[in-house]
């Protein structure tokens, strides 16, 4: 991960840890799920090709003769009733409009653009690279040896133009991103020395041999596709009967890779909490045991939205001050091994 | 106050049966109000999640049958004073056969009504409007559990309650009992705060006198064929709404208790006993 304006990076190698994470393609993810599924198909009914077009929520417990359950209609007609509405339809969520939570929510003036990416040559590709330009980052990911994924968050006209450029320029655009070193300035960069030399009296093992990025051959053809983004975050996550998941419950900037894994943070902490309520003999709607979910998930996933957020923004300026800051922020974190493990860990867990 | 001075004796009772109409009259006023988790009986909502458990690992640590997803399933409890059902309903959920029995019609009608909306628990649980007494003679013997959670503070004849107890059980079978203790300490928190002050507990629910000390109830237990395996105190805090355990049983407590099985040693009271609650509940106008 390194800055466009000045020489600082920030380098989380393998040999310090265990598998630092994975990279799947979401096919591959959809593809396990569906197996999943299909060998629970005895207590689990998937409703392929279906939509919720109305919800009907219970009245207060103590005053109702109608049913004390959510009711669902579907699109074909077919109502369901439930104990529990699980909401993991993604940041504009129907389940939570339809339930009347708030959501406090930003857009970014970016859009993020994707694309399945070739390489030049073949390589031992296990390296992820995010380099952070005034616009915006741009990052590599590894799929194999021989193609990367690519997440360039930027400007919206900047977004569009890479959507409607030929092939060849958008490779170029790609390439030229994470060599070019237009954004340097002098000053910034002499300050970059100056401290890594003081970094490197106090510790002289210092900072790590640099790599090089791998270069783009080509873009896979059908690939390019593009998505504004924006931050947001459900006032409550749950309410009786009801359980907001996912982008659904949180939305956050594609920069620091934890969008996903926020997500899955979030269904093993409801499935724990439910099971455990099970267990007890509890109504699965009961709000005693989702709010304990609700408070387990915010105080994690509030942290990390807020400080992707004051990251994005910091990124987001050629300013010499804050570039400054944030040179020697990484360079610091870089040299310093348990800052660096405890931000690794935080990012993976 | 000489309140605490003196040792109270259970004063001998006339009652036919072990319900107290008083204390009817005082449950049928809030009988609307029991599934309001947040309402006047949010403490007995969230004692669940220490009396559930409670009864479920002890039942679980006595036998060997498991069926996933439904510890309980095959064993027949009765829930005397189930009130709304807040009890019966878990208990349903794990597997368990329910029968429900409270004297208060009204609290029978709001248990129907709110189970008969999950399918799966209208069939799993039958309540009845009846005290323990009218149904001895039917279910000799029937249950495999009997749970009194917060129950045995209201009777009006402890020792009669026990003993039918003991004649709807199974030899071998379970008895789970919560109360609270007579205690200055049950006084001033049980009554004073819980009741008066912090509005914990409907006032006027509990009454001093009626609560039992864990010892008197062991008492009675082991007098009629129960051997006392488990007493474990149990702590209210109003802060978090939580229930939890503890060492100390001066205020609530819990009690598990196994009756002996049929070739245990034979009770010279059980012959006189039986035929006395046979006659009592020919000519007992029950009290609801």
């Amino acid at each position: 991960v390194w800055d466009a304006c000045s020489e600082a990076m920030i380098v989380f190698e393998k040999d310090d840890l265990d598998d630092m994470g994975y990279i799947v393609e979401n096919d591959v993810i959809m593809s396990a799920l569906t197996k999943q599924l299909d060998a629970v198909a005895d207590r689990v009914e998937v409703f392929y090709r279906s939509r919720a077009v109305r919800y009907t929520w219970p009245l207060p417990s103590h005053s109702c003769d109608t049913s004390p359950w959510v009711q669902v209609e579907l699109a074909d007609g077919r109502r369901l009733q439930t104990k529990l509405l699980i909401g993991a339809d993604g940041h504009n969520s129907v389940v939570r409009k339809e339930a009347e939570i708030k959501n406090v929510e930003h857009q970014y003036d970016q859009s993020a653009v994707v694309a399945t990416l070739h390489l030049s040559e073949a390589t031992d590709n296990n390296v992820a690279w995010q380099r952070f330009l005034p616009t915006g980052p741009i990052a590599l990911l590894p799929l194999s040896d021989t193609a990367s994924s690519l997440v360039w968050s930027t400007s919206h006209d900047h977004a569009s133009e890479l959507l409607t450029m030929d092939e060849e320029s958008f490779v170029d655009s790609i390439n030229s991103a994470f060599w070019s070193n237009i954004n340097h300035s002098d000053f910034i960069d002499s300050a970059g020395a100056m401290f890594r030399s003081a970094i490197s009296l106090l510790k002289p093992s210092g900072t790590a041999v640099r790599q090089l990025p791998p270069s783009i051959a080509k873009v896979d053809p059908e690939s390019r596709a593009m998505f504004p983004l924006g931050m947001g975050h459900a006032t409550e996550y749950v309410q009786h009967r009801v359980a907001l998941i996912g982008d659904a419950a949180h939305r956050v900037h594609p920069l620091a890779g934890q969008g996903v894994n926020l997500g899955f943070g979030d269904v093993a902490c409801l499935a724990h909490h439910l099971s455990a309520a099970a267990f007890n003999g509890s109504d699965l709607g009961s709000l005693r045991h989702l709010l304990k979910f609700e408070t387990e998930r915010q105080r994690h996933n509030v942290s990390l939205i807020a400080a992707t957020d004051v990251l994005k923004r910091l990124y987001s300026t050629t300013l010499a001050p804050l570039v400054l800051l944030r040179t020697w922020g990484l360079q610091a974190t870089n040299a310093l091994p348990p800052v660096k493990v405890r931000n690794l860990l935080q990012g993976c867990r | 106050l000489s309140l605490f001075r003196f040792t109270v004796k259970r004063p001998f009772s006339t009652s036919h049966s072990s319900v107290d109409s008083k204390e009817v009259k005082k449950f049928q006023l809030l009988a609307h109000k029991w599934w309001d988790e947040e309402g006047e009986y949010a403490a007995l909502h969230s004692m669940n999640d220490i009396r559930v458990p409670f009864i479920r690992d002890t039942l679980l640590s006595m036998s060997s049958n498991y069926h996933l997803g439904n510890p309980l399933s095959g064993i027949k409890i009765l829930d005397v004073g189930c009130g709304g059902g807040l009890l019966s309903e878990p208990l349903g959920r794990l597997g368990a056969s329910v029968t429900g029995i409270d004297p208060v019609e009204d609290n029978i009608r709001t248990a129907d009504r709110h189970k008969s909306f999950d399918p799966v628990l209208d069939k799993r649980i039958q309540y009845k409007s009846s005290s323990l007494e009218e149904i001895v003679e039917e279910s000799m013997e029937t249950f495999d559990v009997i749970v009194a959670s917060e129950v045995v503070e209201h009777v009006a004849d402890l020792e009669m309650f026990i003993k039918c107890c003991s004649q709807v059980l199974k030899p071998e079978g379970s008895l789970f009992i919560t109360t609270i203790n007579k205690t200055q300490l049950s006084y001033v928190l049980g009554i004073v705060v819980a009741e008066k002050i912090m509005g914990i507990v409907p006032e006027g629910t509990h009454e001093w006198e009626k609560f039992v000390p864990p010892e008197e109830l062991e008492r009675i237990l082991e007098s009629n064929g129960f051997s006392v395996k488990t007493v474990n105190g149990m702590l209210y805090n109003p802060l978090s709404g939580s229930w939890g355990w503890m060492e100390s049983t001066s205020l609530n407590y819990a009690v598990h208790a196994v009756k002996s099985g049929a070739w245990g040693q034979s009770h010279p009271t059980d012959a006189p006993s039986e035929t006395d609650i046979q006659q009592r509940s020919a000519t007992a106008g029950t009290a609801s």
